[in-house]
Formats: C-alpha cells, sequence, structure tokens
C-alpha cells in the first residue's frame, strides 16, 4: 500500500519512540492531534504498525541474562508448499524468537532464546534437529550484544560540541 | 609601552565588537545541567564512511600539502555537485576549496574590495560578515530583513542602501539565525537590483541541503548571474563536518583566479586529510543527507510548533536548522531574556540582536538538538515565560 509523507514520518518517528506523546508526535508532523490519531489508527488496522515494543537490555537484570542463539538450517522443501510448511512447524515453538528465509548456503535463520546454554542446545538437538525436513543445523551463540535493531547499547552519550556557536 | 600609551594592536581590531555568540558562550560554558539550543552545527556526528576515507588518507601517507586550489579530483567532484544540486557549470578551474565557507568569505572580501568600498550585509545573519568586510578595508552596510516580511529581504531595501561606492551585497539563504529562505522569485527581484546597479554578489549558501518545504534556489544559477556572484558554500552542515574545516568556493575564472593569490598566500591550501573526508562526502554522502534533512525537519515542526503553542510567534523557517522565535510579547530584551532564561532555567539560546538590529525582539534557537532535550528544553522554555 502506498503511505503519504506524514504516515512514512509518523512510522520513522514511532519506529525510534514507540512511547512518544501523540502531542509531540503531532507537532512533529505538523498536524493535528485528532488527525494524527486517525492515521495511527489506519496503520493499526492496516497492521503495518505490528505492535509496540520495548527493547530490554536484560543483561543489566539479575538472574534474567538469557541465553540467545542464532541457527543456521537446512532444509529439504517440500513439493507445493516450499520452505512455507517447515517454517510454520520451526516459529510455532515458544523458544523461537525469528524465522527467516535465506538465500546463500542456508535455507532458513532461526533465531532461538532460553534461559541457559543448555536449555538452547536441549531444543535444538531434541525438537529443532529431529524435524523430518531438517537436514542440519549449525549453532551459534550470542556472546555479546554491541548494537540491536539499530540502537547502540551502551553508547556514550556525551555531546562534544561546544555549548554556544 | 603603557607608558607611552601606544597599543601594539591595530585600531581596526581594537574597534572591532568582540562576537554576541561568544559572550553567551563564555556564560554557559561554566554551568552544569545546561541544554543548549546555542550550537550552531549539527548535533550528527560525520557519517562514518566519511570520516573513514580521511584515516585511510592517513594511513596512506598523504599527508602533505595539496594544490592550493585543492585536490583536483575534489574539486571535479565539486563542480559536479554544484552543477548537479544548484545547476550551475563551474570548471575545476573556478572553484577553490577553502577552510571551512568562513575562509571562502574572508577571501573573497579581500580580493574584491579596494578601501573604502561598501558592502551591503543583509541582517540578521552570522555574525562574521561585517567584521571581515571591515578587515579587509572595506565599509560594512548593514540592511535589516524585517520580521514583518519573514525576514526576507526586499529589492527596495536594498536599492535604497546602495550608493555610489556599493561594490557588493552579502547575502546568505537559508538564513543563520533566521531560517529564512528566498524563493525563485524573490531572488531573481533581488538579482535585478544587482544587475541593474552593476554590483556582485558574495552568496553564502552553506545551508542549501537544508531546505524542507520549498526547494533551494542559488544565485549564481539565474540568468546573468552567474558572472556576479561568488557562491560560497561547503561541508559543514550539509555533511555534518563542522571540525573538518572545509569549505569551497566557486567564482568565474576572472575573479577566482585573484582569488587564489590571497588564499595561496594566506592559506596554503584546506587540510590534506578533510579533502579526501570530502571526496567521500560528494561521492557516497547523498543518503546521508536526505537522512539527516528528514530528521531536522520533523524537530523544525516541533519546535516551531512548540512555540507558537506557548504564545511565542514563530515563522515556520524554511531551511537552515534554526527556529527563531519573537519573545517581544514578554517586554524583554532578546539579551534579558537569552541571559535570565540560561541562569533560572539553565537553557541556552542566542539573543537575536548579536545577528543584527532586526534580530531584537528575538532569540536563535537550534533544533539540531536530540528530541529528548527538544522536548525538556521547551518544557523549561514555557516554565520561564509562566514565571514572568
Amino acid at each position: 500500500m502506498e503511505l503519504n509523507e506524514k504516515e512514512l514520518e509518523i512510522l520513522s518517528i514511532l519506529e525510534k519512540d514507540a512511547r512518544i506523546e501523540i502531542a509531540d508526535l503531532a507537532k512533529m508532523v505538523g498536524l493535528s492531534i485528532e488527525e494524527t490519531e486517525a492515521i495511527l489508527n489506519k496503520l493499526e488496522n492496516d497492521k503495518v504498525i505490528v505492535k509496540y515494543l520495548t527493547m530490554i537490555d536484560w543483561t543489566k537484570v539479575d538472574d534474567h541474562q538469557g541465553v540467545r542463539a542464532m541457527i543456521d538450517v537446512k532444509v529439504t522443501p517440500k513439493q507445493g508448499v516450499g520452505f512455507d510448511e517447515i517454517a510454520e512447524r520451526i516459529y510455532r515453538y515458544d523458544e523461537v524468537q525469528s524465522v527467516y528465509l535465506m538465500s546463500g548456503t542456508y535455507d532458513l535463520s532461526v533465531i532461538v532464546e532460553g534461559k541457559t546454554l543448555n536449555e538452547v542446545a536441549n531444543f535444538v538437538s531434541q525438537k529443532l534437529s529431529t524435524l523430518e525436513s531438517v537436514v542440519s543445523t549449525t549453532t551459534h551463540f550470542i556472546l555479546k550484544k554491541y548494537k540491536h535493531d539499530g540502537i547502540i547499547l551502551e553508547q556514550e552519550k556525551k555531546d562534544k560540541r561546544i555549548v554556544v556557536s | 609601552m603603557k607608558a607611552t600609551g601606544k597599543s601594539y594592536v591595530s585600531k581596526t581590531v581594537r574597534d572591532l565588537k568582540p562576537s554576541g555568540i561568544r559572550r553567551f558562550f563564555d556564560l554557559a560554558a561554566g554551568m552544569e545541567g545546561v541544554i543548549s539550543l546555542g550550537v550552531g552545527e549539527p548535533d550528527f556526528v560525520t557519517p562514518w564512511h566519511v570520516r573513514e576515507a580521511a584515516i585511510q588518507s592517513i594511513e596512506e601517507g598523504y599527508t602533505s600539502y595539496t594544490p592550493n586550489a585543492g585536490l583536483l579530483e575534489l574539486r571535479e567532484e565539486i563542480t559536479n555537485y554544484v552543477k548537479n544540486r544548484f545547476h550551475v557549470e563551474y570548471s575545476p578551474s573556478e572553484v577553490i576549496v577553502t577552510v571551512g565557507a568562513s575562509s571562502a568569505i574572508d577571501t573573497a572580501m579581500r580580493t574584491i574590495l579596494d578601501p573604502g568600498d561598501e558592502v551591503i550585509v543583509v541582517e540578521p545573519c552570522f555574525v562574521s560578515y561585517s567584521p571581515m568586510v571591515t578587515l579587509a578595508g572595506g565599509v560594512p552596510v548593514p540592511v535589516q530583513a524585517l520580521k514583518e516580511n519573514d525576514f526576507k529581504i526586499l529589492p527596495s531595501q536594498i536599492e535604497a542602501a546602495i550608493t555610489d561606492k556599493t561594490k557588493a551585497l552579502m547575502i546568505c539563504f537559508p538564513n543563520n539565525p533566521t531560517g529564512t529562505l528566498l524563493n525563485k522569485q524573490e531572488l531573481e527581484a533581488l538579482a535585478e537590483i544587482v544587475k541593474k546597479y552593476d554590483l556582485l554578489v558574495i552568496s553564502d549558501e552553506i545551508y542549501a541541503e537544508l531546505t524542507y518545504d520549498e526547494t533551494f534556489t542559488s544565485m549564481a544559477s539565474l540568468p546573468g548571474m552567474r558572472e556576479r556572484t561568488i557562491l560560497v558554500n561547503g561541508f559543514s552542515k550539509a555533511f555534518a563536518m563542522t571540525g573538518w574545516r572545509l569549505g569551497f568556493v566557486c567564482a568565474p575564472e576572472e575573479i577566482s583566479k585573484e582569488m587564489l593569490k590571497v588564499h595561496q598566500y594566506a592559506l596554503m591550501c584546506a587540510s590534506t586529510n578533510s579533502q579526501y573526508a570530502g571526496i567521500e562526502a560528494l561521492r557516497n554522502g547523498r543518503e546521508d543527507v536526505e537522512k539527516m534533512v528528514k530528521s531536522y525537519k520533523l524537530r523544525r515542526n516541533f519546535i516551531v510548533n512548540s512555540f507558537n503553542e506557548m504564545g511565542l510567534t514563530c515563522h515556520m523557517p524554511g531551511g537552515a536548522f534554526y527556529a527563531f522565535p519573537s519573545i517581544e510579547s514578554t517586554g524583554l530584551s532578546s539579551q534579558e531574556f537569552a541571559e535570565r532564561l540560561l541562569k533560572e532555567q539553565s537553557v541556552a539560546v542566542v539573543p537575536g540582536d548579536v545577528f543584527g538590529e532586526s534580530g531584537e525582539g528575538h532569540i536563535r534557537c537550534s533544533y539540531a538538538t536530540s528530541m529528548e532535550e527538544l522536548k525538556e528544553a521547551m518544557i523549561r522554555i514555557k516554565r520561564f515565560i509562566d514565571s514572568l
């Protein structure tokens, strides 16, 4: 669907700050609060805006560090349904955070989250690898997040500019 | 030396007024927790690929002088850029790479002025134009763009200031501090006067990339104006490269070759590594510029709408990254307003009168600041106004 300039502006703002107050959002795009709300409703109804999420740095919270792994999965696609069927079988698991169909040397990129390394390892060996069309898996554990969805974690916030110029 | 009362400093320099911006810098510098809307530069850091190009040039040992006019490769990119973006054609020999736009203006003034020549300076404007005219031996003649015209200078005002000593007209659109942009028709009307009286225009187009609703027109692109325009531009604002001190000046050959003498004797050449960064910026920086412009536009809307909502009338600036609201409704002078706002609410803005007489009653607020800070600044300014 084709969106107009204001709609695109609203999306670009919300993508960075989902909690912005509607009054501020309206001022930024130069519309009334009512007009802005109408656009939001439309974008939500059309599922262009799918959800408003919070980005949390769980490593800062005791006992909530968790483990995240990116798993390269090779599969045998099925006639008629291609990769969709196996992708669906994989994304139904609660442990699975994301599933992407990839170009290149493997087929599906699966991101799995668990409380411990063991939990993720068990998921891969007992659930994922045993699926009929899965040919092979390669598991990469994430050791440290530096930048996530465009946000640099632990960024130095100092303004290096002189105060008045 | 005191005994004889002799000063080692020239009378011209002693008589120069210190910059009003400088005074506010000194006031704000010692304070904690200040939100500054006083900064006249982008809040973006130079795009990484541009920084990397400079690093690479250092690694490869490009640490010597470049030709006086700048690297040919860069001047070629500049001619392409000016042609594609602003529709004016120059040859690389008509381009000089300068140490920021400031040195381009200084070089231009020293090239064109004989003692006593007058330069009409459209105010409010950046604080250095008139001093540069004075230092070059000329006489600045300020003409005030008025708030009732949204700070657009009228051709009749220029015409009224012309004498037989008038040599040039100094303009800057989009304007620092007002953000005002002249559209093509308005520029054409100015150009008619310039042609009628056979003047030269020094057009500071450093904010040319930062326009939001209307497209920018370069003075030099108008019919008959290329031969009488010294076009000044640079990398600072468009590519977030203020600290690199990289600008350029384009002028017809008979002027540029004379400017090159001034430039070479005074400056030799612009920083070599900055020039390599400049090549990368022009070749691969278009997306960066567009991203920054989009971001400035949203913040401009926010700050201007916020000012109007709290009762400080503010015209919607067409370009640059400054809002220039009127604070006349508070009954304070712009100096009083800015100083009290800083002391009472820790928000730094620049009083409008430092940019020229007609800037009185206004404050310059840069919106090249994060949304979080802008929001907080608006809350504090509102609180300040309510306390009056």
